[in-house]
């Protein structure tokens, strides 16, 4: 199945989730583990409309118009960042961004004195990345307004793992019963704690694999099936998600060598032959190209997915700036 | 600051080493205990208190705190408290020594323990016999582990020939590096850099085969996990001078404690799974354990209102180190003689300190305590420096009525 040819299942919202502020009875977005499948299944529904949207040539919604964004990122980021802001900008409101490396965070202020700050300014949401995991929901207790997590250390991404579920929707038209195998940097990624979660919940039998460096403690506790060896993690799986590894960690602290690295666990074209046929091919981004991925089977048309999850990426951010700003929007049912 | 006329506390609960509270009497001379028992009489002249039935305990003595911090400390019942070397100003001099054991005079006494090594970085040895002239009551490794088993082993034999405990961190640096939290279902759930429990099996391993190589007396100051209270078990059984202790965050919370990122929770050691706590409290109950202590270290918001892997470690754990080893008592797992040699007649014993029970001869440290009486902890309300407490809103039983250090009584 080409992706050109994808389509949405985007089944009938009745009688999935409860009407109004039900569906999603949270202020802030911190974390997918403990969310119900129907609230994670909410927040893929509602970005269904936004991924019609961002297709067309006028991709503007005002219903944020007058609302204050802020995009607090205490770690670097270029694509989540630049997708929150074409998110929020896309539904109307003002969005603003803060950098840590140019703001008083270097001159020795601390995180809840940055957060009372931004509260002050009266933003109607705020968006955070931090490099501590757990620091998203520290901040999320100070301030009024919701709170979208943008990564938290190696704690949770959630909006990563929501567009990863709605591209895998997108592709396979469910996401119960799929095969899914998640490979790399297990231990400190966030990506895949928030995508196991997302996963699992909505009915995917979900595989780990990583050298046991990489892999963290009781991962079965989170109702994975565990694996070192690549290939036999591959085997007839439906979705296969690499994960970035990080330079750091390739210098003989945790692997070797990159080319041993790629030796064992690198997807290739002929490890791709391991899992299905029609096996999707995901990468959260950046990639590095030739370690973890080959070029060939990240370009590999009608397989590979990875642009497409930078799509969805905005629609998902969309659907959850709207959801989590409709309480204080007074939208009919959210109270 | 001797007290003018004797003192006698009677109409009490006496404990006494190895037996059960009994009624009785007790009374004090200058600042000493001069007799204790059931018929005991006031003598003509002597001031009465009477206990009005409660418990006659033998004030606190609490190995291994952080900083002095007396109302807290006093709130506990604590009279006298070992003060680790991990200081603004390393206890690495013996001017520095000096210093802290006058520190809390007169109404507590601050018994400093000597840092090993030169600022405490596990490298070249301290002056530790000079520091003991200047009042070191034992020697301490810090919050740290000595790397270097060359080095430790130096240290433990020079401390061997000067009589002093050695008092060990026991987790193996290398292993733990960064962690904060102990490898597991937890850590893993909350994305925290996280360690294997057996650093402190692997830590203990070594420091109890180098005491038994040189001869010093070796003190775990934290023995979290079953292996590592196996290991302790097996040495004291071998006849080794090995003793353990633990602070009650590790008897009363496992780490699923941490799960919502809360920082009071951040400890080191971290705390351990559930079937680590269970094993600490079998190790309570069959003697492997010497010692209970606070521990207590008080943070403030800029130490602690952080992200987990960002704050601090350490609790404010003076006020609750009483009512929740009385809790062991009311649960059965020891009874309340044992409970008064692991608060105050060990740790006076490795401090070498005539203090910790109510033995003629000994100074008049003590507590009156109401072992029922309930009362509620609370962060916001504490005497301590500050409110870091893992306990915070928890119902506690056990409250201190009256505290004399050295017949003299402490406004409470």
């Amino acid at each position: 199945m080409a992706l050109s040819s994808m389509t949405s299942s985007n089944p009938t919202a009745a009688g999935r989730y409860p009407a109004g502020s039900a569906a999603f009875a949270h202020r802030d977005l911190i974390a997918l583990a403990g969310l119900a499948p129907w609230e994670i299944l909410f927040l893929l529904d509602e970005a269904e409309q936004w991924v019609e949207l961002n297709r067309k040539p006028h991709k503007r919604d005002d219903r944020l118009a007058g609302l204050t964004i802020i995009n607090a990122f205490f770690e670097n980021s270029t694509r989540t960042l630049l997708s929150f802001e074409i998110a929020g900008k896309r539904l109307g409101a003002d969005v603003v961004n803060m950098h840590a490396a140019q703001s008083s965070v270097k001159k020795g202020e601390t995180l809840i004195d940055t957060a009372m700050t931004l509260n002050a300014m009266r933003a109607d949401a705020i968006v955070i990345r931090h490099q501590s995991s757990g620091a998203v929901g520290l901040i999320a207790d100070k301030v009024d307004c919701p709170v979208l997590n943008a990564g938290d250390g190696q704690h949770e991404h959630p909006t990563q793992g929501l567009l990863d579920a709605l591209t895998i929707r997108h592709a396979k038209g469910d996401i119960a019963g799929l095969k899914v195998t998640i490979c790399g940097d297990i231990l400190h990624s966030r990506v895949a704690r928030s995508n196991i979660h997302c996963l699992t919940t909505l009915g995917a039998e979900v595989r780990v694999c990583a050298p046991p460096a990489l892999m963290p403690a009781d991962i079965e506790a989170l109702k994975v099936s565990p694996f070192h060896d690549f290939n036999v993690a591959l085997d007839g799986a439906d979705v296969v998600m690499m994960l970035r590894l990080q330079q750091e960690r390739m210098s003989g602290q945790f692997i070797p060598s990159p080319r041993e690295y790629r030796h064992l666990y690198g997807l290739t074209l002929d490890r791709l032959a391991r899992a299905r046929p029609d096996a999707l091919v995901m990468h959260p981004g950046p990639m590095n190209r030739g370690i973890e991925i080959d070029s060939n089977v990240a370009d590999l048309a009608g397989r590979s997915a990875i642009t497409r999850q930078v799509e969805m990426g905005v629609a998902i951010r969309m659907a959850c700036l709207d959801v989590l700003t409709r309480r204080s929007r007074k939208v009919e049912g959210w109270t | 600051m001797k007290p003018l006329t004797p003192l006698t506390i009677v109409n009490g609960l006496l404990i006494l080493p190895g037996a059960a509270p009994a009624a009785g009497a007790v009374r004090c001379e200058s600042d000493r205990i001069a007799a204790v028992g059931a018929d005991l009489a006031p003598l003509p002249g002597d001031r009465v208190i009477d206990a009005q039935g409660a418990l006659i305990a033998p004030g606190l003595v609490d190995l291994g705190v952080f900083a002095i911090d007396k109302p807290a400390f006093h709130f506990g019942g604590i009279t006298r408290a070992a003060l680790m070397p991990d200081q603004g100003v390393v206890l690495d001099t013996p001017s520095a020594v000096r210093f802290a054991a006058q520190s809390g005079k007169p109404d507590l006494w601050v018994h400093p323990l000597a840092a090993a090594t030169k600022g405490l970085e596990g490298r070249e040895l301290a002056e530790l016999a000079l520091m003991r002239e200047a009042g070191a009551r034992a020697v301490a490794t810090g919050r740290r582990w000595i790397a270097d088993s060359g080095v430790m082993h130096r240290l433990m034999s020079y401390c061997a020939m000067l009589g002093l405990v050695v008092v060990a961190h026991a987790e193996d640096g290398a292993l733990t590096g960064s962690a904060v939290a102990t490898a597991g279902e937890m850590a893993t759930r909350l994305g925290l850099p996280s360690a294997p429990a057996e650093a402190e099996a692997l830590a203990a391993a070594r420091d109890i085969a180098l005491a038994e190589l040189t001869g010093a007396r070796l003190h775990l100051r934290q023995v979290t996990t079953a292996a590592a209270l196996d290991l302790v078990r097996k040495a004291k059984a071998r006849g080794a001078a090995v003793t353990a202790g633990i602070t009650p965050a590790h008897f009363m919370l496992s780490d699923m404690a941490i799960g919502d990122f809360r920082t009071f929770t951040r400890l080191s050691p971290p705390l351990r799974t559930e079937a680590d706590r269970r094993a600490v409290l079998a190790a309570l109950a069959d003697g492997t354990i010497d010692v209970v202590s606070s521990g207590h270290d008080p943070r403030g918001p800029e130490d602690k209102r952080l992200p987990f892997a960002d704050a601090e470690p350490g609790m404010a754990g003076a006020e609750t180190l009483l009512p929740l080893t009385l809790g062991l008592v009311r649960d059965g797992v020891i009874g309340m003689a044992r409970a008064f040699e692991l608060l105050a007649t060990n740790p006076a014993r490795l401090l070498n300190a005539d203090a910790g029970s109510l033995s003629p001869g000994c100074e008049a440290d003590i507590a009156l305590i109401d072992p029922e009486r309930p009362w509620m902890v609370d962060s916001a309300m504490m005497a301590a420096a500050a409110g870091n407490t893992p306990f915070d809103r928890q119902g506690v039983q056990g409250r201190v009525t009256a505290l004399f250090k050295g017949g003299v009584a402490i406004e409470l």
